[in-house]
């Protein structure tokens, strides 16, 4: 609704959303970037992605460090951390940054995942070496005090009511989350948990930054009108003379093997639209899922998905949306992007008047249909020539590109990695899918029910 | 290391308040396409990529619903490709989805939106799938009925949304009896009340040659263009249904207070602005982005989140309607904490009328401001959008040339003037949705 002015450019976790979107919309075609990549002395990975339409650029600093690098008790720090960068440096102190960045007729914002934080700037083309100065300039000499702190956590608390308290789907998505991953930080909600956001010190925060925030830990993407020869000179201008930080593993707990049924209810009187999920725990492109007997392919299960969920001629969305009429809305979601488990999710809308129980037993149906029944080699091969074409589409955007790429890198993928999805997709045979379908879709999955009225 | 930087940065300063050099906008070039049977289209060639991006939009939207049917032009929009000629709903979208081709349509208040995306290899099907929805569409009882029955679940999710309760309010508020003020989107009543025979007499009346305005971003020349655009448009009727509406002040009204048990409460606010084609235009669109516009730098961002952190999200911006102005915003806050960002906010409102704005204010704005336009060209479909939103506004086909010229050519006298003009902190119209505390004595 257009009375709802633009909303600031701000610092936001879910902005990652966005990315996800990419991602999905992106992965696709030939060699789908075509990227140019270099990598400085001190370690720090340079990818260029082409795009001449206009004299443009998108400049992003990706750091391999996200919520699910936190130490135990200091959920959010990542996210809060990101909302800090902005504060000042030495040099350009006070909110400086930003004032440069607008001033240069640049647009800027920033946002944390679970495994990253990236920080970005679009700006025309000749202020690419500001930006890129700028960049470097707080990637290491970032000054806190608590005059700036504390403000900003007032701020950030605002950000979770807005982004959680206020909405009970929200609030049902952490609680998911928490049973989903027994073990691994997933668990935990990127934003953080309000109580420990309130207790986050100073030390904390600096710890954190010396901690993760350095060249060796970090990913440079630049996507529009320039080449790897263009700036190579200029990487090794800014980022280039900051020494390399010591090496830095990622440790994170594993997740054990899963062997239960969860069931998550939330009843809220702000309900206004019940709505029923369930999630399994599904593989990684990095991260093997044991399966009951056969490790899943996410590739396969990424075709999978798309058999069951890709628009309105999907299976779910035509078994209990079109014919059944059971529901408003059917879909599901996967994205096998992250560094640790992936989640395979099903999700519904009831239509008016129709039980909860009712619409799970539907799509239960429709889950044992397809592991009974299995996939057609025609569905298979649609589904694989839809994904593959929507590679193009990826190229056109000026930011998708970096995006992906960036995603991509800052879990540890290679560029070839990305380039290769297509081809990936494209091999993909229905035993493939049918292996991946049984290997998931087990017992000990998590459903989530949301509901209107009171909590009992 | 550090003094190396900062010594380079400040050189880096002084280089860019020299070199204004921006983006020339001219690196998108408008082609003006007229069909042989006078459909006229905006083009913009580009053939880096084998994709067409098509927007087009009708003048006429949801405002035009009629009475006891708000919601109509929105359920259109959602049902237009749901089957059309000989091909039903699964048929309609199969084809769609096995070519990857995208079709949309949307309603705004004013305009009556549609969006196509195709690979080059697919454009003559996908412009005959434009050219069904638009003009053979079936409006079948089963998808009918099925997006009825997902706009009645939108709707009651957003009975208990914040920012949309705020949002209908505000607009209830302001525009009493005018159809600004009816929900653009309907009431579960109204929605429930369509007919197929509605949907079907909107298309007739509403869709034509006349009010239509299209523009194409990709790999296709003119000469492609012209014959297919009279193909996909040539069926329309000549000319719409003609509407009248009235112009409209904005009403005044005290702070409305809508009890919700949220944490945080939705705060939407108003005062009148001004319309699109108002001279003092680009001096308030200035003065706003000081004021509460984008980014990081504004007034209301500095002084209500960044210094006192009352808020995650504050921000104004212009909202130009065809017949009445408004001035838009809204910030969220902790219940305890809504009067103390209602003051902050009327602070600033009375501050920029006594001292008006500085020159180091207005210079940044119009560096901002002409500097980030051309980052708008990010992809086919924007652009493609943005076409259709200048031939909308009708700014001319060399908009893009002249736009920044405009915000150059804004002086502090043009601000003052429009501050003066325009704002006024006890005409800000306020709506909370939440719990808020100690409100009444938030004047």
């Amino acid at each position: 609704m257009p009375t709802r002015p633009r909303q600031p450019f701000i610092p936001l976790f879910a902005a990652v959303l966005f990315a996800v979107a990419a991602l999905a919309a992106a992965p696709a075609g030939a060699g789908i970037f075509n990227p140019e990549t270099f990598t400085l002395q001190n370690g720090m990975q340079v990818v260029v992605v082409p795009n001449h339409r206009v004299p443009v650029v998108t400049h992003m600093v990706w750091y391999k460090v996200g919520a699910g690098d936190e130490q135990p008790g200091k959920s959010g720090i990542a996210h809060f951390f990101e909302h800090l960068m902005f504060k000042g440096t030495p040099s350009h102190p006070n909110g400086e940054f930003s004032q440069m960045v607008a001033r240069n007729g640049g647009t800027e914002n920033a946002f944390t995942s679970a495994d990253y934080t990236a920080y970005h700037q679009t700006v025309a083309k000749d202020r690419l070496p500001l930006m890129m100065e700028l960049e470097a300039d707080r990637m290491t000499h970032l000054a806190l005090t608590p005059e700036q702190v504390e403000p900003e956590r007032l701020v950030i608390l605002e950000e979770r009511r807005m982004r959680t308290d206020n909405r009970p789907g929200a609030i049902l998505a952490e609680h998911v989350n928490a049973a989903l991953f027994l073990n691994y930080p997933y668990r935990i909600p990127i934003i953080g948990w309000a109580h420990e956001i309130k207790g986050l010190t100073i030390p904390d925060l600096k710890d954190f930054y010396h901690r993760w925030y350095a060249p060796n830990n970090a990913v440079l993407v630049v996507a529009g009108d320039i080449t790897a020869a263009e700036l190579r000179p200029l990487a090794e201008k800014t980022y280039g003379q900051i020494p390399r930080g010591p090496d830095i593993t990622r440790r994170r707990p594993t997740e054990p093997p899963q062997m239960a049924a969860r069931r998550v209810v939330l009843r809220d009187p702000r309900v206004g639209q019940p709505s029923w999920s369930r999630s399994y725990l599904a593989p990684s492109y990095l991260y093997a899922v044991n399966g009951r007997d056969e490790a899943a392919d996410p590739y396969a299960l990424e075709v999978l998905d798309e058999i069951m969920s890709g628009g309105a001629t999907s299976r779910l969305y035509k078994a209990l949306v079109v014919d059944g009429k059971l529901a408003d809305n059917a879909g599901a979601y996967y994205n096998p992007g992250s560094l640790g488990p992936a989640k395979w999710v099903f999700h519904a809308n009831p239509a008016h008047g129709v039980s909860m129980e009712t619409l799970e037993k539907a799509v239960e149906a429709e889950v044992a249909r397809l592991l009974q029944g299995g996939v057609t080699a025609a569905e298979v091969e649609r589904a694989k020539k839809r994904m593959v074409a929507d590679a193009v589409f990826a190229r056109d955007s000026l930011r998708t590109g970096a995006q992906v790429l960036g995603a991509a890198l800052a879990v540890g993928r290679t560029v070839a990695d990305v380039e290769a999805w297509p081809e990936r997709i494209g091999a993909v045979t229905p035993e493939q899918v049918m292996a991946a379908a049984r290997a998931v879709l087990g017992p000990a999955h998590v459903t989530a029910v949301l509901l209107p009225g009171e909590a009992s | 290391m550090a003094t190396t930087l900062a010594r380079r940065l400040a050189a880096a300063i002084v280089l860019c308040v020299l070199v204004l050099a921006a983006v020339p906008a001219g690196a998108v070039s408008i082609q003006r396409v007229v069909s042989p049977g006078g459909v006229v289209a905006w083009l913009v060639e580009d053939h880096t990529n084998p994709i067409i991006a098509l927007d087009l939009a009708f003048r006429g939207g949801a405002t035009l619903d009629p009475e006891g049917r708000e919601g109509l032009a929105r359920m259109v929009s959602a049902t237009l490709d749901e089957g059309a000629g000989g091909l039903d709903s699964q048929a309609f979208q199969g084809r769609l989805d096995d070519l990857s081709i995208s079709l949309s349509f949307s309603a705004g208040r004013e305009s009556f939106s549609g969006s196509l995306t195709t690979l080059t290899g697919n454009r003559d099907t996908a412009f005959d799938m434009l050219r069904l929805a638009l003009t053979e569409p079936r409006f079948d009882p089963a998808p009918v009925a099925r997006i009825r029955s997902q706009t009645l679940a939108g709707l009651r999710r957003e009975a208990e949304d914040p920012d949309s309760i705020a949002d209908k309010a505000l607009m209830a508020t302001l525009f009493p009896g005018h159809p600004y003020g009816r929900p653009a989107k309907g009431t579960p009543e109204s929605v429930a009340a369509i007919t197929a025979d509605d949907l079907r007499g909107f298309v007739k009346r509403r869709l034509a040659r006349q009010n239509l305005l299209v523009g194409v971003v990709g790999d296709i020349t003119a000469a492609e263009l012209a014959p297919l655009l009279d193909r996909t448009f040539g069926a329309l009727p000549p000319r719409a249904a003609p509407w009248d509406l009235p112009e409209v002040a904005p009403a005044r009204a005290d702070t409305t207070v809508i009890r919700k048990p949220v944490p945080q409460s939705a705060i939407s606010f108003a005062q009148p602005g001004l319309k699109r084609d108002d001279p003092d235009f680009y001096a308030a669109y200035v003065m706003n982005h000081i004021l509460g516009g984008g980014g990081f730098t504004s007034r209301l961002f500095n002084e209500v989140r960044e210094k006192r952190g009352l808020a995650y999200s504050v921000g104004t911006s212009l909202y130009p309607l065809d017949h009445a102005g408004l001035i838009v915003g809204d910030a969220g806050t902790a219940n305890a904490r809504v009067k103390d960002t209602l003051g902050q906010i009327r602070a600033e409102w009375r501050r920029i009328v006594k001292d008006g704005v500085t020159g180091d204010e207005l210079k940044d704005a119009k560096t901002y401001l002409t500097g980030s336009f051309p980052l708008r060209f990010s992809s086919s479909g924007r652009i493609a959008s943005m076409l259709v939103a200048i031939q909308m506004d009708k700014l001319g086909i060399d908009y893009l040339d002249r736009r920044n010229g405009l915000i150059e050519a804004v002086t502090m006298a043009d601000i003052d003037r429009v501050i003066h003009r325009l704002l006024d902190p006890d005409k800000l119209v306020i709506v909370v949705v939440g719990e808020p505390e100690g409100l009444a004595l938030a004047k």
